[in-house]
């Protein structure tokens, strides 16, 4: 409730200081060297998010640049981290591949004067002074439960195709979604199982496959990461149970539109994902430049979005997802 | 002789790419070659680095361990488990070394007992030990280690920038170089790589050396699975997956014949650091990871094609230069 209101009072008081935004913008600080590093520079979505960062530091003329590993291994972006120390960087953007094994080097950044703000996947709190939610993730969790619901008439058995099992923002996800199937209006839908398919095309690809096969029953699939719904509507688009498994989850309207299209897929949702990058980019900026410490309760300005206010251990909500259907997915290029 | 004076030449070439990357990456960028920059940059390759060294003498006796990074990331996940089920670290820390070298035993009897060629056993135990690496620890991660101890991992040497794994590694790259060059049983090893059957008949108890020799790159494994688990206060089942590429690139880099019977710690040590700070120097100039990849792998070629062509080169020279003497004998090189 508390973090609706606050993206409820950032967005009023966006339409209301249009004007003012644009006088604080000029306060951010000219040249800022920002780093982004998202989980793997190949995963799609993370291109979006940090083309979003990248066209934000356009904007407030800050020197960016996306690094990144190959591979979204526990370890491997910790070579990136001690690069952005040694570069001098002024704001350190990364979207976290594991909660714990980057917290010394980031702590070591910080000391160094390197402002750390996470997207997408958070670190323990103590590694970053910011922290952009994509949307508040109790509400991504029940909405994705809630739009299977719909799909599968609240009946029949289930299952999850997540990303990597650490990932921290898929796990918070399935928490919440475990407790939406609580409610009294799930009782006949049953979870049988969480695969992992590693936030990889192939091995998705094959967790889907198999989910398929060990359970004849299942009526409906969940897949909160985009490699995993698009290789998993990939295999259901081939297979005879098209149609009769509804799969949804978090993907991107140019991933989707064709299984959209065929009638694969119903519905699914998601958030701008350039947008989070684009508000990352604006709160490091904001971080580097004075304009904020990272404490509850501050504010800036984030340019075409609006105004934000920090909320509860740094965190900044973007806003709610959106649900991509048949009738609106041609109206989006991402 | 002359092997061993152009394995000089080939540890010095190697040695001179050092202070040349070293001087390229100074010229890249001015944040390179500064102190905290080159502590991040080696203890980047802490474990590689301890790898490389009884890879080193495996690859002497003609033989590999494909598995060292699988065994690493087994270790870990062993590790993780055995901390969580609240098991103090020395007593963990203990059988962790057990199981890392019972891996190693488990490959070398493979290959001394049954006579199986290492490259498929370790093939097949790179698949093993890792499925085990999962069967220990699922898709968990455990990562509560206490601070005494990634400390250790983290840390650098009190005074210094130089990291602790590191330090650790120096003193065992003096302990695996003294047992290679200056023991009668690192003697045995070239005697065995150049022709066992000759070492046979010469009384070394090849099975029983091979033996060793895997258990200790079992062992070393462990320990290297120990320092990426507190490096990164991390214990995963995918640890260093691929690592092992980077091992037996820098070792074969470092002049140590992929046949057998010719090479050196210095070599594999010198070209550990060779790759490292390649990378790192290109990293620092934000050069994307796949270049990277790319990079170790053409090294990987070129180390071991540069050494087969040269000999080609001289052979055929010494050919031609003893035809124009008129001396009978042109097979031997």
């Amino acid at each position: 409730m508390k973090q609706r209101d606050i993206v409820l009072s950032a967005l009023t008081l966006a339409l209301g200081l249009g004007a003012a935004s644009l006088a604080q913008t000029t306060m951010l600080k000219k040249g800022l060297k920002i780093t982004l590093l998202p989980k793997n520079i190949n995963n799609p979505y993370n291109v979006i998010e940090t083309q979003g960062g990248l066209d934000a530091a356009k904007e407030i003329g800050a020197v960016a640049k996306v690094v990144g590993p190959s591979d979204a291994g526990a370890s491997s972006q910790v070579s990136y981290i001690n690069t952005a120390i040694a570069q001098r960087q002024n704001a350190l953007i990364l979207a976290a591949n594991d909660a714990n094994a980057l917290l010394p080097y980031l702590k070591r950044a910080m000391q160094a004067g390197v402002k750390i703000v996470t997207m997408d996947s958070d670190t323990a709190p103590e590694g970053r002074t910011v922290f952009i939610n994509q949307a508040n993730s109790e509400g991504i969790g029940r909405a994705q439960v809630q739009l299977l619901g719909k799909l599968t008439n609240y009946t029949g058995d289930i299952a999850i195709l997540s990303a990597t099992p650490n990932a921290t923002n898929q796990n918070t996800w399935i928490k919440w979604m475990q407790e939406e199937l609580k409610l009294p209006a799930y009782k006949n839908m049953k979870l049988v199982k969480i695969a992992y398919g590693n936030d990889d095309d192939q091995k998705s690809f094959t967790e889907m496959q198999g989910l398929i096969q060990a359970y004849p029953n299942l009526k409906g699939v969940i897949s909160p990461t985009t490699v995993g719904i698009s290789a998993g509507a990939r295999y259901l688009s081939t297979s005879s149970l098209k149609g009769k498994v509804a799969l949804t989850g978090l993907g991107t309207p140019n991933q989707m539109r064709q299984f959209v299209k065929d009638g694969t897929v119903t519905a699914f949702q998601l958030w701008n994902p350039g947008d989070v990058g684009y508000l990352a980019t604006y709160a490091a900026a904001a971080l580097a430049s004075g304009q904020i410490t990272g404490k509850t309760g501050d504010t800036f300005t984030a340019g075409k979005l609006g105004k934000y206010t920090i909320g509860a251990n740094g965190e900044v909500v973007l806003g709610p997802p959106y649900t991509f259907d048949k009738a609106n997915i041609d109206k989006f290029n991402f | 002789m002359k092997n061993i004076r152009s394995l000089m030449g080939w540890e010095a070439t190697i040695l001179l790419l050092v202070v040349l990357a070293l001087l390229a990456g100074a010229l890249l960028s001015p944040d390179f070659l500064t102190a905290p920059n080159l502590s991040f940059l080696t203890a980047n390759f802490s474990e590689v680095a301890l790898m490389a060294l009884t890879m080193t003498l495996l690859v002497i006796v003609a033989e590999i361990d494909l598995s060292v990074a699988s065994i690493l990331g087994m270790c870990s996940s062993l590790l993780g488990v055995l901390w969580s089920a609240h098991v103090p670290m020395p007593l963990a820390l203990l059988l962790v070394f057990l199981a890392g070298g019972l891996a190693g035993l488990f490959n070398g009897l493979l290959v001394t007992r049954l006579g199986l060629p290492s490259l498929a056993v370790t093939i097949g135990t790179l698949a093993l030990y890792r499925g085990l690496a999962y069967a220990f620890l699922g898709d968990r991660a455990v990562a509560d280690f206490p601070a005494v101890y990634t400390n250790l991992g983290f840390g650098s040497v009190p005074g210094t920038q130089i990291p602790i794994p590191i330090a650790l590694f120096l003193v065992l790259a003096v302990v695996v170089a003294t047992l290679l060059h200056a023991t009668s049983f690192g003697r045995g090893l070239y005697a065995i790589g150049a022709n066992e059957v000759a070492a046979r008949f010469a009384g070394l108890r090849v099975e029983r050396v091979k033996l060793t020799l895997f258990v200790m790159s079992g062992l070393m494994s462990a320990l290297a699975g120990i320092v990426y688990t507190f490096r990164f206060s991390s214990a995963r089942a995918d640890n260093a997956s691929g690592f092992e590429l980077g091992v037996i690139a820098a070792v074969l880099l470092g002049g140590v014949s992929i046949f057998g019977g010719r090479g050196s710690v210095v070599g594999a040590v010198a070209a550990v650091f060779l790759i490292g700070i390649i990378n790192g120097a290109l990293t620092i100039v934000d050069v994307p990871n796949e270049v990277l990849t790319v990079v170790t792998g053409l090294l990987l070629i070129g180390s071991v094609l540069v050494p087969n062509l040269l000999a080609r080169f001289r052979a055929g020279r010494e050919r031609r230069s003893r035809a124009t003497q008129g001396g009978e004998s042109g097979v031997s090189t």
